[in-house]
């Protein structure tokens, strides 16, 4: 089983909410609760971003009379989003906060099941995982305030996830689950058999965009929840900084799941698939699996932070004796990925750690290179994409040992260079 | 963890490798790098030929295979002709064979397992005063053998950087080798689509894929840039393969790769939601993240399928930048090499793949025949400055290269056992070759009239025939050299040499280049001149002048009786008759060779009657009521009856206009047709006996000229110098190709910017019964400009 990055490192922090971005994304756009019978066309109700607090809106009636309406047509609880990776299932669950001693009064008993179960446990049976650090507290949904939730455990576990949705009789609540990501589609048969439960499926990338401006624009308890890794290049002043999206267009999106998407987005509801790699995540934890034995994303994140890569990777210099200078290589410059395991005696000495290292380095600094080229096809040279710093992406240094400049605005990833991320992240 | 591990069965039998040794760091195969098995076996006379002239040597050493470069002389045979001093003695002109010096650029290529052996055998066989001193190295290894080739060779190593020495490659073996660049379709027959050879080769961008990647966007000669790159490349391949399937060497992990399938260790897009992804425009099967099941795989992989996985994520990704450096700089050209993709079908299939998918077939890939050789091509320029390489046309010598996949063990069994992992490649330095201005479309012009390999049964046929005829082409070589007490043995090693080529050809029809009547005449040729045969039809050629010569003023007699309508038919007639007299084809040979007696005359009744297969005649004749042309140019065939009775009666009736006429003959000997040494002492002779003739030669307007090709084909891409400048000075009108090998198997559909005739009597059935034709079927093709 493998679940997401742990809570620990800056790495997977920076990873993993993409897998909240597609579930908020798909919860705004669709509703949880009471979805009409089958063949009802009645429209579904959406939920609607709410102000966190908001003690400063000065315009105090008028919202008064917007959660009027709200209440009216906000759709039942309980408020989830689902989405079904190829590796994870990202489980976003809204608990309301404001419960009038009435209302849970008024609270069937399976719903009300449920919300204790997932609020009072950080895992759920082995694999299942709540991250608590991830959680946002103080979020105002379509007039309720509450906590929003985000809890995860491996695709491969969802036969025993439909289980229990049988068990704790979700199906009675009336819902139809919404559900984005390609398990949506290929588990829609197994929910209605196995579950009794219909599914509202949208699709990855509009959730993905939505989820992500959504949490841009309320914040992250408080903190910008993008940001960038300033000085990147040097490993003693490397810190994160926060980033504004106020006017992010055009914006390259990286979602780097098990494989990963490139989408230029242009507005909310203008973007296009650019590319993509399938030199993902997941192949970062397949190969670390097979060549270490490790068995999850986090002990393979474990074994990355105290590996060395330059006992498996051949760097310039060990081709050249330096830097190649002809063409402006520094010899620190990966040349080869892996390269130095071609040598039998250099195979027998390695260690796990280093090949973990060097997996996710490869792979990393492969999704900045693309993700570099796509910026400058896409947007004229990059000169509008979403760099920090520095004038022109093409007179900018390569970081060490990459191979070019990533510049990126993933829904978490911003503007990082890549060798950034795995340094912050061994710190 | 499962893992399945086939050795395959590629220990090369020529060569044979002890098992792998400890230490055997950098090598390709499992032999040690410093260490060397002494039961290598040079099959004697085949690999480091001609040694004993080399004059430069330059050496590329990567990470798995060395490649030599030397350059030297051959002496080889020469039939040369000689005005006859009595002229009224029997003989026309006496033959003499004459040695003659002509330069070679030799490749072998190696494993590194190899290299201290070979650098041994190299030394033993170097020559004596011309031996040079210094030897230009290049490619990765180059530093770690430098003391070994020092030591070794006695020679001083130049080391030359390594992408300069690959582009500097690349634009030489683009600029003069035909066919070298190729597209790659797994789907299509033939899988191998072969460019045609453009003056204008730039700019490009050239993706090298060794250890890691380079992308390099090419200019010019001298502007080309690093644009970019990637660590992920061979070497990401042969390590992280060697540590998911304990298979040590490269090649080794390439059969993997061929007997896996990467559907159990892969991801698809259909793993994840079931089908297609409808919204993004994913079909299922496409790869959504490469051994993404890895993580969740309870017993492992098989070695096979996790070398496929592998295979297919690193070239796919090499694909992916390739295309998206290609539109970033709008580039339409892409060029890979590098050892990660050394002829391997699969690598091919799939970066094409991945080219296409991400440029959405705006981009092609193309691959080089020759990829393997760039490094040391280039390091060899670099050495030979003085030699003025660029000067020069150079062309493959079939009769000394390998091919496409030579060392593919299940494509060339044969060729595989003779010699083991080495793979040759030989150029033949020749004169400037320039293209026939008077083309139409420069850049689209294809010499050869069809492409056998995207023709099967044409294919088959042609092979076969060539086949067939062998032992009789064999024969009357040896005959050719009754003197000779080596002659029979040659003879045999030709058979058997051309015998070879056949047999690789029928395996792996595209292996050096388009297959087309033109490559197969020319290899053959190629194998004759190896094994000295220069002009095996000296003698038959000799006599049939002769014989024609007596015939001459008869012939013009009878023609100038007729009234001008009739004699231009007559003329007309005369030519194709004369085209009869060809020895390339088996169903004159056997005529010629049954019937002594059969000549001119009986050549004309053999001709189909009117109207031809391809009857322009009467155009042509209205042309011919109009003004003279200014200037005539003929590409004439063969010798005997077809020159002295056909062509010249009708270059006299232009001369007679007033037109200009310029005799384009081969340079070099192929079959009897008469090359430009032998017309100039024919027209001589004629001149004697014909004083319009005379007349003509000695006012200049008529002249011989060589046309820079020894094929019984034609390549109007690739002619003398000194020819074409005749073409532009002289504003030639009107051009006559004449005979089937030039006219039909080549530039039968070229188009040119002046009149054109083109005249051939089809004298094979098969290709005859293709145009729907029969047995002497008479092609009369006439396109005014």
């Amino acid at each position: 089983m493998q679940p997401e990055p742990g809570p620990s490192s800056p790495c997977s922090r920076a990873s993993l909410p993409n897998g909240v971005c597609h579930c908020l994304g798909q919860r705004l756009q669709g509703t949880m609760g009471c979805e009409p019978a089958e063949g009802d066309d009645t429209p579904v109700t959406e939920l609607v971003d709410g102000e966190v607090g908001a003690p400063s809106q000065p315009d105090r009636p008028h919202i008064a009379r917007k959660q009027d309406s709200l209440r009216k047509n906000r759709p039942a609880f309980p408020w989830f989003g689902l989405d079904i990776g190829g590796t994870l299932v990202k489980l976003a669950y809204f608990e309301p906060k404001d419960i009038t001693a009435e209302e849970e009064e008024e609270e069937v008993e399976s719903l009300r099941s449920i919300r204790h179960y997932l609020t009072s446990n950080v895992a759920y049976g082995s694999t299942g995982v709540r991250d608590v650090h991830l959680e946002m507290r103080d979020l105002c949904l379509s007039g309720r305030l509450g906590t929003l939730h985000c809890i995860r455990f491996p695709t491969a576990d969802m036969p025993r996830f439909l289980a229990m949705g049988r068990d704790k009789r979700f199906s009675s609540l009336h819902t139809a689950l919404c559900a984005t990501g390609g398990g949506a589609y290929k588990f829609e048969q197994d929910f209605r058999q196995m579950a009794d439960l219909k599914l509202r499926k949208l699709d990855e990338l509009d959730c993905l965009i939505r989820g992500l401006l959504y949490i841009e624009s309320v914040g992250f308890n408080g903190a910008a929840e993008c940001y960038y890794f300033a000085d990147a290049s040097d490993p003693e002043c490397c810190h994160k900084e926060p980033c504004n999206l106020s006017d992010p267009y055009p914006l390259l999106l990286v979602n780097i799941g098990s494989g990963v998407s490139i989408l230029a987005v242009y507005s909310p509801d203008n973007y296009k698939r650019v590319t993509g790699t399938s030199l993902g995540g997941g192949t970062f934890l397949g190969l670390c699996c097979l060549l270490t034995g490790c068995d999850s994303f986090e002990e393979a994140l474990r074994l990355a932070e105290h590996g060395d890569s330059t006992r498996v990777d051949k760097l310039v210099r060990d081709i050249y004796g330096g830097d190649y200078d002809r063409f402006g290589l520094p010899g620190s410059t990966v040349a080869s990925s892996f390269g130095h395991m071609m040598c039998k005696e250099r195979r027998s000495e390695i260690r796990p750690e280093d090949l973990a290292r060097a997996t996710l380095i490869t792979i990393t600094n492969n999704i900045g290179s693309i993700a570099r080229m796509c910026a400058l096809n896409e947007t004229g040279c990059g000169t509008s994409s979403r760099m920090r710093q520095g004038s022109s992406p093409l007179l900018r240094e390569p970081p060490d040992g990459g191979w070019g400049w990533m510049v990126v605005a993933a829904c978490f990833v911003l503007m990082v260079c890549t060798r950034a991320v795995t340094r912050c992240e061994a710190r | 963890m499962k893992q399945t591990v086939r050795r395959s069965k590629m220990a090369a039998p020529g060569a044979q490798v002890s098992p792998d040794e400890p230490g055997d760091a950098e090598n390709g195969r499992g032999g040690s790098g410093g260490y060397f098995d002494h039961s290598l076996r040079l099959p004697s006379g085949e690999i480091f030929r001609n040694l004993a002239n080399a004059k430069r040597f330059a050496i590329d050493i990567g990470g798995s295979l060395t490649k030599l470069a030397y350059y030297a002389t051959v002496q080889h045979k020469v039939a040369r002709v000689h005005s006859s001093k009595h002229s009224k003695a029997e003989c026309l002109y006496e033959i003499s064979e004459q040695q003659e010096e002509s330069t070679r650029l030799h490749f072998v290529r190696f494993e590194n397992a190899f290299v201290e052996a070979c650098l041994d055998f190299v030394k033993g066989h170097l020559g004596g005063p011309d031996a040079p001193t210094l030897i230009k190295a290049t490619g990765g290894g180059a530093h770690k053998y430098k003391e070994l080739i020092e030591k070794k060779l006695g020679l001083r190593v130049d080391k030359e950087d390594e992408l300069e020495c690959l582009i500097k490659g690349c634009n030489f073996l683009l600029r003069n080798i035909p066919h070298e660049a190729f597209s790659y379709c797994k789907r299509s027959t033939p899988r191998f689509r072969f460019q045609n050879t453009h003056p204008d080769i730039f700019p490009y961008l050239l993706v090298s894929v060794g250890s890691g990647v380079s992308v390099i966007k090419v200019e010019s000669e001298e502007s080309y840039e690093r644009i970019g790159g990637s660590s992920i490349g061979g070497g990401t391949f042969w390590g992280l393969g060697a540590l998911l399937t304990h298979t040590k060497n490269f090649d080794d992990l390439l059969a993997l790769a061929a007997a896996g399938q990467h559907t159990p260790v892969d991801m698809l897009v259909r793993d994840i939601y079931g089908g297609n992804y409808g919204v993004g425009g994913l079909s299922g099967g496409i790869i959504a993240s490469s051994f993404g099941k890895g993580a969740t795989a309870q017993d492992g992989f098989e070695a096979e399928d996790m070398a496929k996985s592998l295979l297919h994520m690193i070239s796919n990704n090499v694909g992916q930048l390739a295309s998206l450096y290609a539109k970033l700089h709008s580039l339409h050209t892409v060029y890979f090499g590098g050892f990660f993709i050394r002829e391997h079908p699969a690598t091919m299939h799939s970066i094409s793949f991945g080219i296409n998918y991400w440029s959405k077939g705006e981009v092609q890939a193309l691959f080089l025949r020759h990829e393997g050789y760039l490094g040391a091509i280039g390091a060899f320029l670099k050495g030979a400055k003085e030699d003025e390489p660029d000067q020069y046309s150079w062309g493959e010598n079939y009769a000394g290269s390998s091919g496409l996949m030579s060392t593919s063990p299940e494509l060339f069994p044969v060729a595989r056992s003779r010699s083991g992992t080495f793979d040759m490649l030989e150029m033949d330095r020749l004169a400037r070759l320039v293209p026939l201005p008077l083309l139409r479309d420069p850049q689209d012009y294809v010499p050869d009239s069809h492409d056998l390999a995207q023709d099967l049964p044409a294919c088959h046929y042609w092979l076969s025939c060539f086949a067939d005829s062998l032992p009789g082409v064999a024969r009357r070589a040896v005959a050719s050299q009754s003197q000779s007490p080596d002659a029979a043995r040659r003879g045999e090693l030709f058979r058997k040499k051309f015998g070879e080529k056949l047999q690789i050809l029928r395996q792996q029809p595209c292996a050096f280049g388009s297959l087309t009547v033109r490559s197969l005449l020319d290899t053959r040729e190629h194998c004759q001149n190896e094994f000295h045969f220069p002009d095996p039809y000296c003698k038959v050629k000799q006599q049939e002048n002769e014989a024609a010569l007596r015939c001459y003023q008869a012939v013009v007699r009878g023609l100038d009786s007729l009234s001008w309508r009739e004699r231009q038919l007559g003329l007309v007639r005369g030519l194709l008759a004369g085209n009869v007299f060809d020895w390339g084809a088996k169903a004159v040979t056997d005529v010629l060779e049954s019937d002594p007696e059969f000549g001119f005359e009986e050549a004309k009744q053999q001709l189909q009657e009117r109207p031809w297969l391809v009857d322009d005649y009467d155009v042509w004749l209205k042309r011919l009521q109009g003004s003279p042309h200014h200037c005539a140019l003929i590409f004439v065939d063969n010798s005997g009856a077809d020159i002295v009775l056909g062509v010249l009666p009708f270059v006299r009736e232009l001369l007679s206009h007033g037109t200009e006429v310029i005799l384009a003959a081969n340079s070099g000997p192929a079959l009897n047709d008469v090359t430009s040494g032998e017309l100039s002492i024919l027209t001589a002779r004629v001149a004697e006996m014909d004083p319009r003739i005379c007349s003509a030669l000695s006012n200049d307007q008529l002249v011989v000229v060589q046309s820079g090709s020894s094929s019984p084909c034609l390549d109007l891409s690739r002619l003398d110098e000194a020819l074409v400048t005749e073409v532009e000075n002289r504003k030639v009108d009107l051009l006559l190709i004449e005979g089937m090998g030039r006219a039909v198997h080549t530039n039968l559909r070229a188009t040119f910017l002046c009149d054109i005739l083109k005249v051939a009597v089809l004298k094979n059935a098969w290709l005859a019964q293709r145009l729907g034709g029969q047995l002497y079927s008479v092609v009369f093709k006439y396109e005014p400009s």
